[in-house]
């Protein structure tokens, strides 16, 4: 005989809920004797205090025990797995203990094991006890027969009332495995939300998940920028250096090619040369060598040099900070000379860093004509979010006739 | 004249070795590291080394390190550093300790064939040679109080001096008298309080003054 595969899935789950029902009721009612001694002990004279201490002592030695049995009994028959408030065993520490004694978890706990769980029993013994009587009234004919035949001949209205109790267990069996699922998943739900990390634990995991995949991703940012420079650096660099020298040793050593000759190569030389600084203006953009090598102080004055108007470069830094912190910082100042020597018509402009407690203050002033909007231009705006990427606030201020002053405060410490 | 070369692209040594032979020096060892260079420079003990900056293994200051190494051991070498981006501070540390027989410089000037050679004899001999980038990085730094009692004129020709020009290069570059020179070289000495002994080593002396106030 074969079972059609929806009736045989009807059945294991019914037999799943059932039993998951089953092995509830005990555990629900386990604390119930303890509290209910104690309240009649109290409800007496004498020993009244100590049968108190007695019972929440108890009541607080078996909740965790408990706990951890419900958690066992949804994994193994219901397949939910429940979080752990506290997911990561962490070093002991006395704020491991305060979080673990907290009130608001010991609170969730106790309301579970002592309000909500007799409540579920209820709910649960009610559900198993239609189940017993659906199958009960269901196997009706089966009870009849097992009768001696003259009791069975004797029974009033044997004929017309097993039909109707065979009829009536049926349709309580038809609505066991509803309100049996009903019952299991409601009680998955209350044990998930009591016995399982609260909503701001949840939020505050999430969010250090969160922190912790975005610092992943500026170090992985960080780590192709290098990766770049280093292939610029030890290839491309050096080719059309290289193609350079021999463009201007060909200029060298042979002063006796014809005219027209020596414009072309002479050109070729120039050309070379500028694709060499505009390669050059690229890549140290990028990421610096000397920026790993030496720290912020040395990389900028670099890049100051660079700019082809005055800059006053002040740095007041006793120590390095941290390379992403050193990273944004020389790529603010870069963008921001840049748009200076691009948009500004500045005639000098003055960069300062200096750390401040435990942030790094980064300021670049120029005296141009102002007027520079950080929500138009794509530029600023991806100044912003890269000082954002470390949690840093990022300032803008350019009133038309000048001047711009470009801010930026990146946290060092995190 | 004898030299040697590290520099980890064997492409561009290939010029190097050539722009070098143009010039009448003699190449005794080309490296890639500055391991191998300072062998190479206590084997052959050449008058001058062209040292790559970036070089394996860290490829961050090796040529620099080298360099300081070589200064000290071998006073009669004198080195060239070759860099793609020229570093106040690499500079600052090499001519920390002594401002001849040293140059740094940017490859990209390799290319200018004649001056390159110029340069590189100059350092050859003893002198200086700074990358004029090298110059505007120290220049433009922040409080230096001495050079601010400079005039920009004077600020102009220190910067040259730095570069390692005589008062002839100098002239030219600014086209004033070679007499004009001389005579803004004494208000720099007189300004950044140097003693009267020997002119050219008040010179070093003027670098190095301005070298040091400018790391302050």
């Amino acid at each position: 005989m074969t079972v059609p595969p929806a009736l045989r899935r009807s059945a294991l789950r019914v037999r799943r809920d059932t039993g998951f029902l089953a092995a509830g009721v005990p555990l629900h009612l386990a604390l119930v004797p303890v509290w209910s001694w104690g309240a009649s002990v109290a409800a007496g004279t004498g020993t009244r205090a100590l049968a108190l201490i007695a019972s929440v002592a108890l009541i607080l030695l078996l909740a965790p025990v408990l706990t951890a049995v419900q958690r066992f009994r949804q994994r193994a028959l219901l397949g939910v797995d429940i979080p752990r408030p506290t997911p990561t065993p962490e070093r002991w520490s006395w704020a491991a203990v305060a979080r673990r004694l907290s009130l608001t978890r010991t609170g969730r706990r106790l309301g579970y094991h002592l309000v909500l769980g007799p409540l579920v029993a209820a709910l649960e013994l009610s559900v198993l006890a239609v189940a017993a009587a659906g199958l009960a009234g269901a196997l009706a004919y089966g009870w009849v027969w097992a009768l001696p035949v003259g009791v069975r001949q004797d029974w009033f209205g044997y004929a017309t009332q097993t039909p109707c109790y065979t009829l009536a267990g049926v349709a309580l069996l038809c609505v066991v495995p509803w309100t049996a699922g009903a019952v299991a998943r409601t009680e998955s739900r209350i044990a998930w939300a009591l016995l399982g990390p609260s909503r701001a634990q949840r939020l505050q995991e999430r969010v250090e998940y969160l922190a912790g995949s975005r610092t992943d991703l500026i170090e992985a940012v960080d780590a192709e920028r290098r990766r770049i420079e280093r292939d610029l650096h030890d290839g491309t660099q050096q080719r059309l250096v290289s193609l350079a020298v021999n463009l201007g040793l060909a200029l060298a050593t042979r002063p006796d090619l014809p005219g027209e000759a020596r414009e072309v190569l002479a050109q070729a030389h120039l050309e070379a040369k500028e694709a060499i600084a505009e390669l050059n203006d690229l890549v140290r953009g990028l990421h610096p060598a000397v920026l790993d090598d030496r720290g912020l102080d040395a990389a900028l004055s670099g890049l100051a040099a660079r700019v082809p108007l005055p800059v006053r470069l002040r740095v007041d830094l006793e120590e390095r900070v941290v390379p992403a912190v050193e990273s944004v910082a020389y790529f603010v100042i870069s963008e921001a000379l840049t748009n200076v020597t691009k948009h500004a018509r500045a005639t000098r402009a003055e960069v300062t860093v200096r750390r401040v407690g435990k942030v790094l203050r980064v300021k670049v002033v120029d005296d141009g004509l102002g007027g520079a909007d950080a929500s138009a231009g794509t530029g600023l705006s991806g100044l912003a979010k890269r000082v954002g990427s470390v949690d840093g606030t990022f300032r803008v201020s350019s009133p038309a006739g000048g001047p711009t002053t470009v801010a930026a405060e990146l946290p060092c410490e995190r | 004249m004898r030299a040697v070369i590290a520099e980890d692209s064997v492409l561009l040594r290939v010029g190097l070795v050539k722009v070098l032979e143009m010039g009448g020096f003699q190449v005794a060892a080309e490296v890639g590291d500055g391991e191998a260079l300072l062998a190479a420079v206590e084997e052959h003990r050449p008058e001058l080394a062209l040292v790559d900056v970036r070089m394996p293994p860290g490829f961050t200051d090796e040529g620099v390190r080298a360099a300081m190494v070589i200064r000290r051991r071998w006073p009669g070498t004198a080195v060239v550093l070759l860099s793609q981006y020229v570093e106040e501070q690499y500079a600052a540390d090499l001519l920390a300790t002594n401002t001849s027989s040293v140059g740094y410089l940017l490859k990209q000037r390799v290319a200018d064939v004649g001056d390159f050679v110029e340069a590189v004899r100059r350092v050859a001999d003893g002198g200086t040679a700074l990358d004029p980038q090298v110059v505007a990085q120290l220049l433009l730094r922040r409080d230096s109080d001495p050079l601010d009692r400079l005039t920009r004129r004077e600020r102009e020709v220190l910067g040259l001096m730095a570069e390692g020009r005589s008062n002839a290069g100098i002239a030219e570059a600014l086209t004033v008298s070679e007499s004009a020179v001389a005579k803004h070289i004494n208000n720099i000495f007189a300004k950044l309080d140097l003693p009267v002994i020997d002119t050219d080593h008040r010179r070093v002396l003027a670098v190095l003054r301005f070298l040091g106030a400018s790391q302050a």
